[in-house]
């Protein structure tokens, strides 16, 4: 695809930490509003490649563009996250002592800078949008109480419910089913699938059965580069794949 | 915007607090000039300016209390600020001493005429005038902030790294006041002041109205430190000490937020100095010593920190502390000292004023459940807060958690 239709554009990129390369030529096309599943064995440079993407690893070379146009290479995390994608980590990371109301406060689009934040009164619209994610994220019930007393499965669904306050056009769900319950883990994928309705996702997941709940395009990373794209069924009928993932 | 910016600062809490300076401002100074002496409501003079001292120390916790209890950088160098907003004001009253010094010289300090120094620094010049002075007390510890806290943050350095950096800061400062060619008395440093605003600064009234001040100081930094904490941005700070990469990845810039928070606060800690100088009668290099600023994180600590009201009740403790235990054993003080902090990180990792606001929690919490055990509608509220909260958070919650089913209806967030 091109780059000038895509969403997200990765090509040649190439990181190494000391010698050792986590990725290695990796070309990546997402196009908007698509939902791409990405996996692959320990090692293979997902965490990375969502890294590069946000801004926190420079790459040594290759071109990342957002929406066409925007080089990401310059960019740092805070303006990365601004032009619109949002990330979710593969620990549940949200803030442990502000109540959960407070965490989708603070993840709410706004202006974000400190002056805008000391004179900011929450209004009205606000409010029913946040009241709208508790809702989606099922912690109405919770919204008083602090994010450390969530359970974990439930701070996985803050964090979801944080990365769609950020109403991000792009984004990057890291494990958003580790450590859940069969029945959450379905839940979540459900929960996926809706926000895939008005957004573009790409979600890092091992597990199998998730990924094939969501349905999606699947692109196989091994030792940092794509090894196979495609359906799920397509990309486990591969030799290499199962090479990759059963060992040889 | 400004009306509702200050509106939050208060609470209960912070109306406690609020009452008891008001009535500290206007006691201490009235039943020290109003009282005959020998009554037993009449305040010694000592005692104002002690007392007046305490709450310089008061404001200088406030201001690392802003920045570690809330933002979570640990800054062990902020009696450079204090001790540079000092030396500001120490400058305005050695340019006020005039032809009374030792030597008469109308335009130069004692120390410059014993120095064989021909005419005032650059750097002197403006120090005759308070509003200048005035200006100096503010823009100079924030000045210096500024640029240190603009490559620290922006660098990403943090945590123990940057504490390290802050106790350098002032021990670099310490040596470099030490030098007689910096031209700010050296080792002595600057003493010897008659007045203050044409004040004579021995005078029982000039005293007890520098006690007042200092009470008017604390006051109106505490009340914007509460209305700065309470607001969305201090829900950022909190969220930047708690998550520091998160909160960059919502879009934050957080270097900016520390930078602002770390600015303000070494402003704050310049007030204090300049309050503290004329009060004790001297500055010299020995504030900037590294010590210092460690004794305030103490301070700090066993108020409680990220509660603004425990900076300030463990600064007067502490310190009401030392002068006790210095006068009676003075042998053992620095060992009181090191215990009392080990006291409080075994025992009230909270502090005081965080220890007692939780047990208070804990308390009407089970108050509650007790009630709902026995049939009243009311469910029982948030669990007990966890270890990483601030203890003012769960008193900004009015909100009684309302069942699922609310809906879209908007619910009021505070």
């Amino acid at each position: 695809m091109a780059r000038a239709t895509s969403l997200l554009y990765l090509d040649g990129v190439s990181v190494s930490f000391d010698g050792f390369k986590a990725l290695n030529e990796l070309s990546l096309t997402i196009a908007p509003g698509e939902m791409r599943a990405i996996i692959g064995p320990n090692g293979a440079g997902k965490t990375t490649m969502m890294d590069v993407i946000t801004g926190k690893t420079r790459p040594d070379s290759g071109e990342v563009f957002f929406d066409g146009t925007i080089d990401l290479t310059g960019e740092d995390e805070a303006s990365i996250a601004e032009l619109g994608i949002g990330r979710k980590f593969q620990k549940p990371t949200v803030f442990e002592s502000h109540t959960v109301w407070d965490n989708l406060e603070l993840a709410l689009k706004a202006p974000r800078g400190p002056f805008a934040t000391l004179f900011h009164v929450i209004t009205g619209g606000e409010k029913k949008r946040i009241e709208y994610l508790l809702e989606l994220i099922r912690l109405g019930g919770k919204r008083s109480e602090l994010a450390a007393n969530l359970s974990h499965g439930q701070k996985q669904w803050l964090e979801i419910g944080m990365l769609l306050a950020q109403d991000p056009k792009l984004l990057l769900v890291d494990e958003p089913a580790a450590g859940m319950t069969d029945a959450e883990t379905a839940e979540t994928a459900e929960l996926l699938k809706d926000i895939a309705n008005d957004h573009s996702v790409v979600v890092v997941e091992h597990d199998m059965v998730f990924v094939r709940s969501l349905g999606v395009k699947v692109t196989v990373l091994h030792e940092g580069s794509v090894l196979a794209e495609g359906s799920l069924d397509h990309v486990s009928a591969n030799d290499r794949v199962v090479e990759v993932y059963l060992g040889r | 915007m400004m009306t509702s910016f200050l509106f939050r600062a208060l609470d209960a809490r912070a109306g406690i607090f609020l009452a008891i300076m008001a009535a500290a401002i206007i006691l201490v100074p009235a039943a020290n000039l109003l009282a005959p002496e020998g009554s037993a409501f009449h305040v010694p003079n000592y005692a104002v300016t002690l007392m007046g001292k305490y709450l310089t120390y008061a404001l200088l916790a406030l201001a690392v209390d802003l920045v570690w209890g809330y933002c979570g950088i640990l800054s062990l160098g902020h009696a450079a600020f204090f001790a540079l907003g000092g030396y500001a004001m120490g400058m305005y009253l050695m340019r006020q001493i005039g032809t009374r010094g030792v030597y008469g010289d109308p335009n130069l300090p004692d120390f410059m005429v014993f120095l064989n120094w021909q005419e005032l620094p650059w750097y002197w010049y403006g120090f005759d005038m308070f509003w200048f002075a005035a200006l100096m007390v503010l823009l100079v510890p924030g000045f210096l902030a500024f640029v240190f806290g603009w490559f620290a943050f922006r660098s990403r350095v943090t945590g123990v790294y940057l504490s390290i950096i802050t106790q350098a800061l002032t021990y670099a400062l310490l040596l470099a006041f030490f030098r007689n060619d910096m031209g700010f008395g050296g080792n002595n440093g600057l003493t010897d002041f008659k007045d203050i605003l044409g004040f004579d600064i021995q005078a029982d009234t000039t005293r007890a109205g520098l006690f007042a001040a200092s009470g008017v100081a604390l006051v109106l930094c505490f009340i914007i430190c509460r209305a700065l904490t309470r607001s969305k941005l201090g829900k950022v700070l909190v969220a930047v000490r708690d998550a520091e990469s998160r909160t960059r990845f919502l879009g934050y810039r957080v270097e900016h937020y520390k930078l602002f928070v770390w600015t303000l606060s070494a402003m704050m800690a310049g007030i204090a100095g300049a309050l503290y100088v004329p009060q004790v009668g001297i500055i010299n290099p020995g504030e900037f010593a590294p010590a210092n600023s460690i004794e305030v994180v103490i301070w700090v600590a066993v108020g409680g920190r990220g509660t603004l009201v425990g900076a300030v009740l463990g600064a007067v403790l502490v310190n009401f502390a030392k002068t006790w235990f210095t006068g009676a054993l003075p042998d053992i003080w620095l060992f009181a000292l090191g215990g009392l902090f080990v006291f409080v990180t075994l025992f009230l990792p909270k502090g005081i004023v965080g220890t007692v606001s939780q047990g208070w929690t804990a308390l009407r919490q089970r108050k509650v459940s007790a009630a709902y055990e026995a049939g009243s509608d009311v469910p029982p509220g948030a669990p007990p807060q966890s270890p990483g909260a601030t203890a003012n958070v769960s008193a900004t919650k009015p909100n009684p958690t309302p069942s699922a089913s609310a809906g879209a209806e908007p619910q009021p967030a505070e």
